[in-house]
């Protein structure tokens, strides 16, 4: 091809490094890994986990009353909750792995997980 | 008509300049024409330019050229002093500097379209780092990292060979 003249040998070598460059940032795309599971969690207690597989609805109780959650492929959320400020119905869709709803007010909490398992923090 | 008190000669240097920065404004206007799947994602057109005037002219031009067309592209699309104009900037100084330590490469082997291709990292490079520090302090920016670099790797090579197509075709005398 006639494009190809106006690369000399050091361009390959550039152009190799750079695919390089690009296969190794590839992993990135995928840190954490793909959403398969939601944890619902009732005061402090793993109150079902479910593969995030196909549709379904969750009624967590607790003091205030009863949490609503709902299951769909690839993602969660909290439809409704008794608390006063609504802050984790109002966060809408969890789809990525360590994303985590809290309903502090009625104890209850709703987390994505992947494959692996990310650390929310660390402490030494 | 009043005889202006300032007098401001125009070398033949100065027209080139403006010529050539004209030339690498119409390319980023032509650049912004072009949708993009992603923000940050463009061809870059504009760089061909840097190129010709960096191995023709020299490192000092291509500075020249690169400001100018930085200013002024901003300026007729809008963005000037927006954060798109400072993260253009910090690209562009970035690339620059990238040029200016790439340029000593021995020529016999390393051809336009090398220096295309760190310039093209260059550029993404600084703009993302821009983006973590200032506009979104967050580490979520670096998960496109491999979408911006195989942008900057596919657009850098195809750049790079138009600039070397361009500067075998025009004769170093003419443009001199």
């Amino acid at each position: 091809m006639r494009w190809l003249a106006f690369l000399r040998p050091g361009d390959w070598l550039v152009i190799a490094c750079g695919a390089a460059l690009v296969g190794v940032t590839l992993p990135l795309l995928w840190q954490g890994g793909f959403a398969e599971r939601a944890i619902i969690r009732q005061d402090g207690q793993v109150f079902a986990e479910v593969d995030l597989g196909s549709r379904r609805d969750f009624s967590v109780p607790g003091p205030l009353g009863t949490t609503l959650v709902a299951i769909e492929p690839g993602r969660a959320r909290v439809v409704a909750d008794p608390g006063p400020r609504q802050y984790c119905v109002r966060q809408g869709w969890l789809a990525r792995p360590g994303e985590i709803a809290i309903c502090a007010p009625n104890r209850v909490s709703v987390q994505i997980a992947g494959r692996t398992r990310a650390y929310d923090s660390l402490s030494y | 008509m009043t005889v202006s008190v300032t007098e401001l000669t125009v070398t033949a240097e100065d027209r080139r300049v403006a010529w050539l920065a004209t030339a690498a404004v119409a390319l980023s206007l032509v650049d912004a024409a072009i949708p993009s799947p992603l923000p940050g994602v463009k061809p870059g057109l504009a760089n061909i330019v840097t190129l010709v005037v960096l191995i023709r002219y020299g490192w000092a031009t291509a500075v020249w050229v690169s400001g100018l067309r930085v200013l002024a592209g901003s300026l007729l699309l809008g963005y000037f002093l927006a954060p798109g104009f400072f993260l253009s900037l910090t690209g562009t100084t970035l690339s620059l500097a990238t040029l200016g330590l790439a340029r000593h490469l021995p020529r016999r082997w390393f051809g336009p379209v090398s220096l295309s291709i760190l310039a093209a990292f260059a550029h993404i490079g600084g703009q993302l780092l821009l983006a973590r520090a200032w506009l979104i302090p967050h580490n979520g920016v670096f998960l496109l990292t491999p979408v911006f670099a195989a942008a900057a790797l596919v657009f850098g090579t195809i750049n790079g060979m138009i600039a070397a197509k361009l500067l075998a075709e025009t004769p170093a005398a003419e443009t001199t």
